[in-house]
């Protein structure tokens, strides 16, 4: 299993594509959002913590495809789907080797963001803390819709629109930490109900995306 | 001993809604247009919302069935994941679009009636809210469908998503309570409350309602044997091709 992990971050850093695009995809989408709303720094700091989830968001999808199509194609997944190691592990891995390669590197750049978007000081903690807790829980998603989508052809925006809709609870309650953290209300509710979410999915989710592999696989 | 699960066999369900299917048709128009016309021209105006109430007839059997029909797709769901049953998975198949029309009808007839009341066409209500998430699940799971070209494949991924996505559509509902308060109304029927609706607008929205049900299984059943005879046309003209 850790050779699995190993080889995924590997391929991500290496074949190129994967591993930086997520990030500067973040980086334009939060870059762009001045442009389009106006530089005001009242406005933007109150839609800050919103913007930067959004952005996560969206960048983490954009890498989703490439969690299980790729090794569908060169016929390693009908390998990996055949070894002893059991699949859920597999899946398992493969999510968090996503999130290594994309969900780890927006935790970190976040703050960087949060100071184009003119975040308050007391903010960036708690945005680091949401995202840290809650993209986990987007990558577990998002191999659930690569799983179910790898046997289709240009499955992108199919894929899009299946994993969307289940970010909408790690959404709310991120984006909502980290809004309660900027205006120093209480964070401990939506962090704990965040984490509740991060926890329940990556448990969970790994067996239905297993299931679905085997079907498509089938 | 006759079982629920003689109408496994695609023969003997689509003989049975050959039978059932037209009483069951007159009776869905017969409600409908009873309820709907007792609703509309013989019950008073409300004497706070004028004749805006009447969208009630509307409104609320069909948020009800949309709700409804995902469940019935999650059951049937269930039944083909566990028995394969392919009718099961064909009527979930045959609900799908079914249930996002009445979504749709439901988030229409409230922005109409929310228009005049709440003086907003949209709020970000969590009922309103979830109903538009359902909505995005109901899309979803029609897409899926829809891109598989493997029959049995696509039923499997699509019972799936209908497990997953149910889960999240309950996490969802409860996660917009917590992001935002509502301006929408409680329940305008439950069976623990003293106060209900009105009478004069509980009788006509009972019949309401049962038309609406009544139309709905009606749909499904009419929807679930075109697919069953689809189905075997294409089994008959590959196996003419074969000889």
């Amino acid at each position: 299993m850790i050779a699995i992990l190993t080889r995924d971050i590997r391929l991500a850093v290496r074949a190129g594509g994967g591993f930086g695009l997520g990030l500067a995809f973040f980086l334009i989408v939060v870059v762009l959002v001045p442009f389009a709303v106006g530089p005001e720094v009242r406005l933007l700091s109150t839609i800050a913590p919103g913007i930067l989830w959004i952005g996560a968001l969206l960048a983490c999808l954009l890498s989703l495809d490439r969690i299980f199509a790729l090794d569908r194609e060169d016929g390693s997944l009908d390998l990996l789907a055949t070894s002893p190691v059991p699949l859920e592990g597999v899946v398992a891995m493969k999510a968090l080797a996503h999130w290594i390669t994309t969900g780890l590197p927006l935790v970190v750049a976040a703050p960087v963001l949060g100071v184009l978007m003119s975040l308050p000081v007391e903010g960036f903690r708690w945005l680091v803390i949401s995202l840290a807790v809650g993209t986990p829980a987007l990558s577990t998603i998002g191999a659930f819709g690569a799983a179910l989508t790898v046997g289709i052809k240009r499955g992108g925006l199919l894929l899009s629109l299946l994993v969307l809709p289940l970010y909408v609870p790690t959404l709310i309650f991120g984006a909502e930490v980290a809004r309660a953290g900027a205006t120093g209300l209480d964070v401990e509710t939506p962090l704990v109900l965040l984490g509740a979410v991060t926890c329940v999915t990556v448990a969970l989710l790994p067996f239905a995306s297993a299931a679905v592999l085997r079907m498509n696989l089938r | 001993m006759a079982s629920i699960w003689e109408y496994a066999n695609p023969k003997k369900f689509t003989r049975t809604v050959d039978v059932l299917l037209p009483p069951v048709a007159v009776l869905a128009v017969l409600a409908l247009v009873t309820g709907l016309v007792w609703g509309f021209f013989f019950t008073p105006d409300d004497y706070k919302q004028g004749s805006t109430v009447k969208i009630i007839y509307l409104h609320v059997p069909s948020a009800l069935l949309a709700i409804n029909a995902w469940l019935m797709m999650l059951v049937a769901s269930l039944i083909w994941l566990i028995r394969r049953h392919h009718v099961s998975a064909l009527a979930a198949r045959a609900a799908a679009p079914v249930g996002a029309v009445m979504t749709v009808i439901a988030l229409v007839t409230g922005a109409i009636w929310g228009q005049p009341m709440w003086g907003t066409w949209w709020a970000w209500d969590p009922r309103l809210t979830s109903f538009l998430i359902l909505f995005l699940f109901y899309l979803g799971y029609i897409a899926l469908w829809s891109a598989i070209e493997n029959d049995d494949t696509a039923a499997d991924l699509t019972s799936v998503l209908c497990l997953v996505g149910s889960v999240f559509a309950i996490l969802s509902r409860y996660a917009v309570n917590f992001w935002n308060q509502g301006l929408h109304q409680g329940a305008s029927l439950s069976l623990d409350k003293e106060e209900n609706v009105a009478d004069v607008f509980y009788f006509p929205l009972l019949v309401c309602i049962g038309g609406f049900v009544l139309l709905f299984v009606a749909l499904v059943l009419l929807r679930t044997r075109t697919e069953i005879r689809a189905r075997r046309t294409r089994a008959l003209l590959a196996r003419e091709r074969m000889t």
